[in-house]
């Protein structure tokens, strides 16, 4: 086949788009930073998640060490069930502790592991007993502006 | 009076008429689609026309439009004390929106003009006539390799805008200005989803490339073959199809980013 300037241009052209897809793909996106298929999956129950979102990341030590996979509601315990897709690379006891954190004071909300001191390690499929939901703002707000109530009452009870 | 109304139906049902005519030509063109892939060479000359030669305008507008994205978000970002997002904010609203829509739109004006154009003057000059006596079919011959070369290289376009674009914001925001670099990238790979963001930005480049190349071809095939037509048709296809990109563009944003 005859060779033309006109097949160097479009091949320069079409190789272009093809690195600034890849580009886009490896250093823009998160392709490749977090391989999927080397993942096990684990079970928690939170009395509230907040804002927690699947793909939240999930912390140790404030390093990434999985994701939120799914998040779901158990109708028989009224609780939500979340599962995290933790990587293979690291193991955490069984008596692992999970708590929802948020990251500054507006930032999105991630889940964050505190390692326990148990002999056996999570496996595929386990769950984490020790949870701890989301903070409520307005619960807190709330809380506070009763107890202050409280509070002002008993400091000077009403003349009688 | 009755005048103006009858006016007004005559626009309406002109207005169908070329709707159904070009729906028309737009199967014809990919019913003969299978005859231009086995001619391949003219496919890959008309990528040349629409793809390589848009190459200059895509890649200096995506720069530009990347660094006034990283003055701009740097501005309003440092108001909130958290500049590092800038990384985010530039490469999102590209991979997202701006590269497939301003990429389209200037391809448009480009391309589909120079589509429109050359074949409304082939039309003028009676070439696709000539094509039609000698029993070449002229949608086989030069309206399906045209349509193919311009669809092939709307996406690779965007994507190349979207990556200028980002360059041209770590110039400004890290280089310039000095936003620490790690973070920039950093916090850019943890919000940039490769399926959500950018496999949903190509498939909206596909989906504009196909809808700018499929007005330009019509638009150029429909017009009376004088000088003063095919000017007109050059300018409808270029208002037409911006037209086209952001309603199109609105309604695939609406099915993909829903705010899960």
């Amino acid at each position: 086949m005859q060779r033309a300037t006109l097949d160097l241009w479009v091949g320069i052209f079409v190789v272009a788009g093809i690195a600034a897809i890849l580009f886009l793909a490896l250093k823009v996106g998160n392709m490749g930073a977090f391989d999927s298929s080397q993942t096990y999956l684990v079970k928690a129950s939170f009395d509230n998640i907040g804002g927690l979102k699947v793909r939240a990341p999930v912390k140790s030590a404030g390093v990434v060490v999985g994701r939120v996979s799914e998040i779901g509601f158990d109708g028989a315990s009224y609780e939500a069930s979340v599962s995290l897709s933790l990587d293979a690379r690291y193991k955490f006891p069984k008596d692992t502790s999970a708590s929802i954190m948020t990251s500054g004071l507006l930032g999105e909300q991630y889940i964050a592991l505190e390692a326990g001191g148990d002999q056996k390690m999570l496996a595929q499929g386990d769950r984490i007993k020790l949870t701890q939901g989301a903070v409520v703002l307005e619960n807190l707000i709330g809380q506070f502006l009763y107890n202050k109530a409280d509070a002002d009452k008993k400091a000077d009870p009403p003349a009688q | 009076m009755l005048n103006g109304i009858r006016g007004i139906g005559r626009r309406v049902v002109d207005g169908v008429w070329r709707m159904g005519v070009a729906t028309r030509f737009f199967l014809l063109t990919l019913l003969h689609s299978g005859q231009s892939f086995r001619r391949f060479h003219l496919i890959i000359r008309e990528v040349f026309s629409a793809g390589v030669l848009s190459l200059i305008i895509i890649l200096v507008s995506g720069l530009f439009v990347g660094m006034v994205l990283g003055l701009q978000g740097y501005e309003t970002l440092q108001t909130y004390g958290s500049e590092e997002a800038l990384g985010v904010l530039v490469s999102l609203s590209l991979v997202r929106e701006l590269g497939p829509v301003v990429a389209a739109l200037l391809f448009a004006s480009r391309a589909g003009s120079a589509i429109t154009a050359e074949i409304g003057l082939m039309k003028a000059t009676e070439q696709i006539a000539a094509m039609e006596m000698m029993a070449v079919d002229p949608i086989a011959r030069v309206v399906a390799p045209r349509f193919w070369g311009a669809v092939i290289s709307m996406p690779l376009l965007a994507a190349l805008f979207s990556a200028m674009g980002i360059l041209g914001g770590y110039l400004v925001g890290v280089v310039l200005i000095g936003v620490d670099e790690g973070s920039f990238w950093s916090q850019m790979q943890a919000a940039v989803d490769f399926k959500e963001d950018i496999l949903n930005g190509v498939i909206k480049s596909v989906v504009f490339g196909i809808a700018v190349t499929a007005i330009a071809l019509f638009e150029g095939y429909d017009a009376p073959p004088t000088a003063e037509g095919v000017s007109r048709a050059t300018t409808r296809t270029v208002v037409t199809s911006s037209l086209a990109i952001l309603g199109l563009d609105f309604i695939l944003t609406a099915f993909m980013f829903r705010g899960v």
